[in-house]
């Protein structure tokens, strides 16, 4: 064990400075931070960012150029078969073994993991029953659906009773049923404590499910939080949707009403504007429509959305948070 | 840099085994590259030998194990490769050379299927019985070990799956000239002598043909089984290197 006497204990992963490089390229930028137990940790970033990478780096499958990581003490460069016994990993593509049955799958990864043999059959059983495989213990691996694929992986990467379990890009490529089962699983899963590591490009999932998210660009973790710290963090700004008849083609019509931060129309001419301050801006927008004769359609107040967050986080600014929400 | 084989690694490396048996033995390159091809072709040059064909049987039985055990190796760990499904043993807490006798185990049990099919055609055209069986039995382990090995070793250095067989069998075909199968080594000429053994099929052949005939053409039995054991435990550490290598 190599725990450092100042980490505090409750820490299932700590980073240090965390860093990759491929040849010239910094796929992971010199981040540190900590995972506590029994947490749902989220790793938010668009593609390429830098989360698969980190848990690569993580779980050992892919060296780290600069930095440490430990795992429950064990030191990432030096205990790795100790910290195995400890992990499961479920990761972004589903490659368990296509020839092999669900149940065969799962009982290679028993026997791997050193599951005690008296044990195994038992675990794979209930492993098949946790996750609504049963009646599929003797289809082959590649007969599974998509959905099925990702739900034998996760139960793969738990036959072992690990603690801390990284879930890289769970729900990528499932239908929204499929989606909604993974999330009540990982949600199960946590409640039975075991700490999860998640990543994901899907913001809504990340702050559905996480207890804190920590969100990456270009390999570097630029907020970290709860889902209410970071809508805190965009808190001063609201939105306004408005929809006026005739429709406005051109946002500089707005240009010099007071509050206002940002104006972007969608394609459903549906005007999104960014305020920091509402009493200001609504005055200044009903001034306009009056003296332009135009009738309200529709007009909506709202605070940022994480889609909002995420952006903003993202473009390290405040002017594209309306052009978020068209999406 | 090279990791300590414990009793757990042991164990692990025939979980592995089982599982590629189960997963690649039916598989249609195994079957026949590594069955169908050696069977064929060791009947297609018995036939042909006529009253030589005992000369070159033990050389046949050889290449054919050679065959069976190597195209095993690149059917497991290529198509494993190419899918991603090896990281799930990179996963597992076992250590890289844990693996690599697993995959060498996997295809040394393909090469004992393999080899009991070649027997099945050659038996009945094996005039004498074999001079030293027991030799024979030890050296036919210790063969399949060693290009299994081989196999494993060759199959972490393919980078492009789709050239896999292509690249096999521009390894294997020509050591079938060059290892004494057909042409007896001390009468190639120096360069291919030489290149003859750095080849791990040459000790197989030789101690083979010693063991069923009673004779060999340069290198003594002994020699032969101490060299393929050596060979076979450096290409297991090799690929154990290699298999960590492969961590970017």
């Amino acid at each position: 064990m190599s725990l450092p006497g100042c980490y505090p204990l409750h820490d299932a992963i700590i980073a240090e400075k965390l860093t990759k490089y491929y040849g010239d390229f910094l796929a992971v930028d010199h981040i540190s931070f900590q995972v506590r137990k029994s947490e749902i940790y989220g790793f938010l970033g668009p593609n390429g960012a830098g989360k698969t990478t980190t848990v690569r780096m993580l779980c050992g499958l892919t060296r780290i150029s600069e930095g440490k990581a430990y795992i429950y003490g064990y030191d990432i460069n030096r205990e790795l078969v100790a910290i195995k016994k400890l992990i499961g990993v479920v990761q972004d593509i589903s490659n368990l073994y296509m020839e092999l049955s669900c149940y065969d799958n799962l009982m290679f990864c028993a026997e791997m993991y050193g599951v005690p043999r008296h044990q195994r059959k038992e675990r794979v059983m209930d492993l098949l029953r946790f996750f609504g495989l049963e009646d599929k213990k003797h289809v082959k691996f590649k007969e599974l659906s998509k959905g099925l694929k990702r739900r034998l992986a996760i139960a793969a990467a738990l036959v072992h009773k690990p603690k801390l379990l990284f879930l890289d890009e769970p729900t990528i490529g499932l239908d929204v049923k499929s989606k909604r089962q993974i999330w009540n699983l990982i949600c199960k899963l946590n409640e039975k404590g075991i700490t999860i590591f998640l990543t994901t490009h899907n913001i809504y999932e990340a702050f559905r499910l996480c207890d804190r998210i920590a969100i990456i660009n270009r390999g570097k973790i630029i907020a970290e939080g709860t889902p209410t710290e970071l809508r805190k963090k965009v808190s001063g700004n609201k939105i306004i949707e408005l929809q006026v008849s005739p429709p406005i083609k051109k946002s500089t019509i707005l240009d010099n009403v007071d509050g206002i931060i940002d104006v972007n129309i969608g394609r459903d001419n549906t005007i999104y504007i960014t305020i920091n301050d509402a009493i200001a801006a609504l005055e200044g927008i009903l001034e306009i429509v009056k003296k332009l004769s135009l009738e309200i359609v529709m007009l909506n107040l709202r605070g940022a959305d994480a889609e909002d967050v995420f952006i903003r986080l993202i473009d390290g600014t405040e002017k594209n948070i309306g052009s978020s929400t068209r999406r | 840099m090279i990791d300590m084989l414990r009793l757990e690694d042991i164990i692990k490396a025939f979980y592995i085994a089982k599982k590629d048996i189960k997963e690649y033995y039916l598989k249609p390159p195994t079957i026949s590259w590594g069955i169908v091809f050696p069977v064929a072709f060791t009947l297609a040059f018995i036939l042909k030998g006529g009253h030589h064909a005992q000369e070159i049987i033990p050389g046949l039985i050889a290449l054919a194990l050679f065959f069976g055990t190597t195209s095993m190796a690149a059917a497991s760990i290529v198509f494993e490769r190419k899918i991603g499904s090896f990281e799930r043993l990179l996963l597992f807490p076992v250590s890289y050379i844990g693996i690599a006798l697993g995959k060498t185990l996997s295809s040394f049990m393909f090469g004992m299927v393999s080899l009991f099919a070649t027997l099945v055609v050659v038996l009945p055209f094996i005039l004498n019985i074999p001079t030293y069986s027991l030799f024979l039995v030890a050296v036919l382990i210790l063969s399949a070990l060693m290009f299994s090995a081989f196999g494993v070793f060759i199959s972490f250095l393919i980078k492009d799956p789709t050239n896999t067989m292509m690249i096999f069998n521009s390894i294997r075909l020509p050591m079938i000239f060059l290892c004494g199968i057909f042409i007896p080594i001390s009468s190639l000429p120096l360069p291919l002598r030489l290149i003859a053994f750095l080849l791990p099929l040459t000790y197989s052949v030789e101690a083979t043909r010693f063991a069923i005939n009673g004779n060999y053409d340069v290198v003594p039995p002994i020699e032969s089984i101490l060299l393929m054991l050596i060979i076979t435990i450096l290409l297991i550490l090799l690929t154990s290197i290699k298999i960590r290598r492969t961590i970017p």
